[in-house]
Parts: structure tokens; C-alpha cells; sequence
């Protein structure tokens, strides 16, 4: 028999007992369906934290800060010393605790490590307002280390560090109130920053916007390349020398050849040194380590419901090479090969299989996209770029292939048990 | 020697179950089947007749004895070899049909053909041609459960025969039959044996049945016997009764 005619043989026997399929492969659609929705979750929200992380920074760089200080109850109060004693509050460590300053000199000591490339301190500035074509002006605030971190774009292009020209990438929430028609209107035009210097004095600094980026849940303010920080800073200075020579945070460049192994290497060196370095990765692992196993608990119950639903599956064809015993007997007494007959059992549990898991997907995807619609328009519009059900092509294959497998291992039983038949056996009627 | 006949057994024996449960189905029957014979194999329920025709249509194996089909010894054939032979060479038609329901009558006819692996335009071709010999072919779309006995029995005959076959093995052919409806079915198949030249194995109770054909052989608890009381003899009999060959 030909694999095309054994096929077709199989398609036609499914369909043979309507309604013993059809319950078959309701059982299977309860497991695929509830499988693809989490796995759906799990990339939408893997998706989101990625997104989030590109918009803290690039993978190949280091937030360093001073070792924070363990100020553990008991050890009174710490002596003064002029050369290292300046605190920084530089929102990078837990609440509550302060970080030690880094000096220009420490920044000479980390950018000697082996390794570093590049160290720049983050220099924070604090304009007052942003107004476009002398329209209403509204509250502003730049986001330090946005010269590093890649924006969650929705027009325009990201900031070139390199460049001299003042560059902005402005979160969408500003477009409309600013007087832009759309983001791709906003991208190109110049815009004023007001900022007040240490003396009290205002000042207007001009910036082009290059991109319109969602608002991240973990980089609030607008992006600014180091060309626009440093006109910001001077205008903030008044230009007097006010000798910031401690800075919270820096940011370190290493070299992106390095191994997982060496960066490790290269954060213990920095920890020896005094100096806490830490990847954007380490930022949000522990975040994604949650989401990975809330992921995985609920596809282990998706994988429960299709455990239940091979059972349903063994059992239907069990019945069916019951019911079928004569066809068997004939078809192996005309010549057909126990090979051949375990073959089409199998493709008919695959069948099966294949209906409730594609049945399930597209339910799946279907019903979930209109929620994840719904949802982001409702319940998460806080979260802009959430997708919370995103369904990857090769996530859906994924599953529809897992159940078919599931369902071809549930057919190795009766398979066999028809295979084994004896033709006399099956055809005696006296 | 060989290939004179299509079919030659040497003492064959088989027997179901072990210990006290044992049954001796056949105790060593020889039989020898010429090509375009026609033959019976007749015996009451038990006899053993069916067991005789399931070995000689290489459907089952013999404990002792010799099996040779056209020329080739059965023991010596792979088990590919043997379903192929059954495949190409024997046609079955039994007593209870055996179609598949919710089968369309033509889908049910190419069958072997369709286990043979030949491709679905020149399947449908035979199965037509076959189905137009049998009067069926205004049927050929209906599901095999719509049909009647003796519509079903030329359906079986159909796919008998639709793999050009040496040899037909009957099985209680017309058991499920009414007398007229019978002798029609009856008279389809040794029109086949006279116009095809196929030889016919026809395993039954019916001794008017039986004297249709060349040949008798009369099977009695596992033995062959000399034809009994009832009356008409085939022109020859070639059986021979006795031990182990």
C-alpha cells in the first residue's frame, strides 16, 4: 500500500465513528488549546521583559557602581573620610540604601581592568520643561543612561551617541499634547528645552527629535544623546567649574567577544576592585526567572490535560481494531503487511491527534487574540507594548507537533494489537 | 512434476491448542489442485475443510507436511513473498462478505489493488471493468451496506477477482444466499473458471454445489475419505488418504 493511499485511509477511517472521534478529539483540544494560551503568555510576557531590557541598555555593557555599603545595626557610626566618604543616591540599589560615590579616580581604576573598553560617568540633568513651536510647555525629565539603552521605538530612529548634533528620542505620551499630529509628524522637528541653572537663571536648549519610543516601565523620561546631555549639563552649570567629580553610576563598555565565562571573570575582577558591575541581564534575570517557572507550571497542567487525553485516545482505537477485527483479517489475508496495518492505526492516532491539536491551536490563537486585544486596550493599557498572548509561528508548531507525537505513542497499543491479528482468527465464523 | 499443478500438499497436519485440550484439525491430507480445475472441498462443520483451504491459501501454516503453489515451496517463502502471493495470485470469497461498510462498492472492489500499491487512475480502471462484468457498475458509487446479498456476493466476487488471480478460494460461497440468488452467484464463478481459465477452490457443505465442480474432496475428521453415500462423482478422483507422506 502506498504511504498517499494509507493516508487517505486513515483520514477516511477517523471519520468513520463520527462521534467517537469527535469526543476524542475534544479531549485533545482541551490540552492544546490550553498549551498554545500558555505558551502564548509566556513568550507575550518574555516578549515585553526583552523590550524592557533593550530599553535599559545594550547587552555588551557594565552599570557599575561603588560596592554598596552594608551598614549592619551595631557597627556605629563610620569615620569620615573626606577622599571616599561622598553618598550618592543613585536609584540603582535596593530602597533605602545609598551608594558611595565613584570618584574620577575610581573610573580611572576601572577603565585600567583588563576588559573594559570604555567607562563613562552618568551625568544626570534636570530640565524644567519641553515645548514645541512656542505651544504649551509641559514637565520633562531625561533619562541618565539613555545615551546607552535602546528605545522601544514606535517611529524614527534610536539616538546616535557619535553624533554632535542635540538629539531626543521623545516618549509618545508627549506627541499629541506637544501639537504633533503622529509620531512619524513628530520625528525631524526641533524642540526647546528649558532648563534652570545652579545660579536660578533660565535657559532654552534646542534638540531634534529622531524617534518616539513607548514609555518602558523601567527607563522613565525622555532619551538624549551625549551631544544634547552635555549642552544640558553646561547650561545646568552656568558654565562655573562646580567640580562634580563623584558620580552615582557609570557605565562601562566591554568588549562584546566576550564569553558568558569571561564577563563573569570580568565582574569578579570589577568586585575585587570594590565596584559592583552588573548587566542588564542581571537586572531583570531574576524577572524572568519567575516568569519561566509561572510559564512552566502552567504548561505542565496543559501537558496533564493532554496525559488524560491519550488515555481517550488509546481507548478509541482500541475500540475501533474491536469493531474492525474482519477488515483487519481481510486486508492482512489479501496480502497487506503487519507492517502496513500497524502503520495505518498509527496515522489514524496521529490523525486524531492532529485534529484536536490544530482545532486547539486556532481556537487558541483566535479567541487569544481578541483578548490580548482587549486586554491592552482595557485591563493593561498601563503597559504599553504588552502583548500578553503573542502566538509564535514556532511556538504553535511546537505544540500541534508535541500532541501528534503524544497521540502516535497513544497508538502504539492498539497499532500493535492490530498488527498482531491473525487473519484466520479474525475471519473464523463458524 | 511441479508445475503441473497450482497447487500440490503433501501430508499435511495441523492441529489447535495443547494437552488434554488438543485438537487435530487435520491428520495428513494430500492434495493436489491442476491449473483451471475446478475443485470442492466438502465436509460437515468440523471437518476440517476449512482448515484445509486457510493452509492452502497460505493463510496459515502447517505443523507437518509439504506445501508447493505454483512450482514454489510454501516453507521456503518470505513472509513479503507470501503476502505477495496472496496478493497477486489468490482471490477470496467468503461466506459473510467481509465488506468494508461505508465504502463506496468500487472502493471495496480495488481493495487489493490499493494494498498492491497501484496508483488510484489505473486502480478505478480495473475496478470499473470488473464491476461492468458484473453487472455493477450503476451501483459502483453506493456504500456496500445498500446492497443486497446476492448484490454483495458479486461485490466479494469483484474483489476476488480484480487482481487477475490464479486461483479462487470460496468459502461457503452462496451459505448466506437464497436457491436462486445462489445459483446465479454460482454461475458467475465457473463462467469465470471456463471463460478465464481461473482455478476454483470452493469449500462447502452443499453437495449440489460440489458435483458442480470437477472434482470432490471429501474431508471427515481431519482425513480425506472416499466420496461418501451421496451420489455423483466427479469424472476423476485424485485424493489420496493416509499418513505423513
Amino acid at each position: 500500500m502506498r504511504i498517499k493511499d494509507l493516508v487517505a485511509t486513515a483520514i477516511s477511517n477517523t471519520f468513520r465513528s463520527k462521534l467517537r472521534t469527535t469526543l476524542t478529539v475534544l479531549a485533545i483540544f482541551v490540552g492544546a488549546f490550553t498549551l498554545t494560551l500558555t505558551n502564548a503568555v509566556g513568550a507575550g510576557v518574555s516578549q515585553y521583559v526583552d523590550a524592557q531590557v533593550g530599553a535599559l541598555g545594550s547587552p555588551d555593557v557594565f552599570i557599575i557602581t561603588q560596592a554598596t555599603d552594608a551598614s549592619t545595626a551595631g557597627d556605629g557610626p563610620v569615620e569620615f573620610d573626606a577622599s571616599s566618604s561622598a553618598s550618592v543616591a543613585s536609584n540603582q540599589g535596593p530602597p533605602g540604601t545609598t551608594t558611595k560615590a565613584l570618584t574620577d579616580a575610581d573610573l580611572v581604576t576601572i577603565g585600567a581592568t583588563a576588559g573594559i573598553e570604555s567607562v563613562d560617568p552618568i551625568r544626570s540633568v534636570q530640565p524644567d520643561y519641553i515645548e514645541y513651536d512656542s505651544g504649551t510647555p509641559y514637565e520633562f525629565s531625561i533619562n541618565a543612561t539613555s545615551a546607552v539603552t535602546t528605545a522601544d521605538l514606535t517611529a524614527g530612529a534610536q539616538l546616535d551617541g557619535g553624533a554632535s548634533e542635540a538629539q531626543l528620542v521623545l516618549p509618545d505620551t508627549f506627541v499629541l499634547p506637544l501639537g504633533f499630529a503622529s509620531a512619524e509628524d513628530a520625528v525631524g522637528a526641533s524642540v526647546s528645552i528649558g532648563i534652570t541653572d545652579i545660579l536660578g537663571e533660565k535657559h532654552t536648549v534646542d534638540a531634534t527629535v529622531v524617534g518616539v519610543s513607548l514609555e518602558s516601565l523601567l527607563a522613565a523620561g525622555a532619551g538624549a544623546n551625549d551631544a544634547l546631555i552635555a549642552e544640558l549639563a553646561d547650561a545646568q552649570s552656568s558654565g562655573i567649574d562646580t567640580a562634580v567629580t563623584s558620580y552615582g553610576v557609570a557605565v562601562a563598555h566591554f568588549d562584546t567577544t566576550l564569553s558568558a565565562d569571561a564577563i563573569t571573570a570580568l565582574k569578579a575582577d570589577l568586585a575585587t576592585a570594590g565596584y559592583t558591575a552588573r548587566t542588564i541581564e542581571d537586572q531583570l534575570g531574576a524577572v524572568q526567572t519567575v516568569i519561566n517557572g509561572i510559564v512552566g507550571v502552567l504548561n505542565a497542567f496543559a501537558v496533564i490535560a493532554l496525559i488524560a487525553a491519550a488515555f481517550g485516545i488509546i481507548n478509541t482505537l482500541l475500540m475501533s481494531v474491536q469493531e474492525r477485527t474482519r477488515e483487519i483479517g481481510l486486508m492482512k489475508a489479501m496480502g497487506m503487511s503487519s507492517g502496513k496495518v500497524y502503520t495505518l492505526f498509527s496515522l489514524e492516532a496521529i490523525v486524531i491527534g492532529f485534529l484536536g491539536s490544530a482545532i486547539g491551536a486556532g481556537v487558541a490563537i483566535g479567541l487569544g487574540s481578541a483578548l490580548s486585544a482587549a486586554l491592552s486596550q482595557g485591563l493593561l493599557s498601563g503597559l504599553p507594548g504588552l502583548n500578553i498572548l503573542l502566538f509564535e509561528p514556532a511556538s504553535v508548531t511546537f505544540v500541534i507537533g508535541l500532541v501528534m507525537l503524544i497521540a502516535f505513542l497513544s497508538g502504539t497499543l492498539p497499532a500493535q494489537r492490530a498488527a498482531k491479528q491473525n487473519p484466520i482468527e479474525s475471519l473464523r465464523y463458524e | 512434476m511441479d508445475s503441473e499443478w497450482v497447487i500440490d500438499a503433501q501430508g499435511l497436519e495441523k492441529s489447535y491448542g495443547s494437552g488434554a485440550s488438543r485438537f487435530d484439525a487435520l491428520k495428513g491430507v494430500s492434495v493436489q489442485i491442476a491449473p483451471g480445475e475446478t475443485v470442492a472441498i466438502v465436509g460437515k462443520s468440523g471437518s476440517g475443510k476449512s482448515t484445509l483451504m486457510h493452509l492452502l491459501a497460505l493463510l496459515d501454516k502447517p505443523d507437518r507436511g509439504t506445501l508447493q503453489v505454483a512450482g514454489k515451496d510454501a516453507k521456503a517463502l518470505s513472509k513479503r513473498a507470501v503476502n505477495e502471493l496472496r496478493n497477486k495470485e489468490f482471490g477470496f470469497v467468503f461466506q459473510q462478505f467481509f465488506l468494508t461498510p461505508n465504502v463506496s462498492v468500487l472502493d471495496n472492489v480495488i481493495l487489493p489493488l490499493k494494498i498492491a500499491g497501484m496508483g488510484g487512475r489505473e486502480r478505478r480502471r480495473r475496478g470499473m471493468q470488473v464491476l461492468e462484468q458484473l453487472e455493477l457498475v450503476d451501483k459502483a458509487g453506493n456504500k456496500a451496506t445498500t446492497l443486497s446479498g446476492g448484490q454483495k456476493q458479486r461485490v466479494v466476487i469483484g474483489r476476488a477477482l480484480v487482481n487477475a488471480p490464479r486461483v479462487i478460494f470460496a468459502d461457503e460461497p452462496t451459505g448466506n444466499l437464497d436457491t436462486a440468488t445462489g445459483a446465479v452467484v454460482e454461475d458467475i464463478l465457473f463462467e469465470l473458471n471456463r471463460s478465464q481459465d481461473i482455478t476454483l477452490v470452493i469449500v462447502t457443505h452443499d453437495e449440489e454445489l460440489a458435483a458442480r465442480c470437477d472434482r470432490q474432496i471429501y474431508i471427515r475428521d481431519g482425513l480425506v475419505v472416499p466420496q461418501t453415500a451421496a451420489t455423483h462423482t466427479g469424472a476423476h478422483a485424485m485424493t489420496t488418504a493416509g499418513g505423513p507422506a
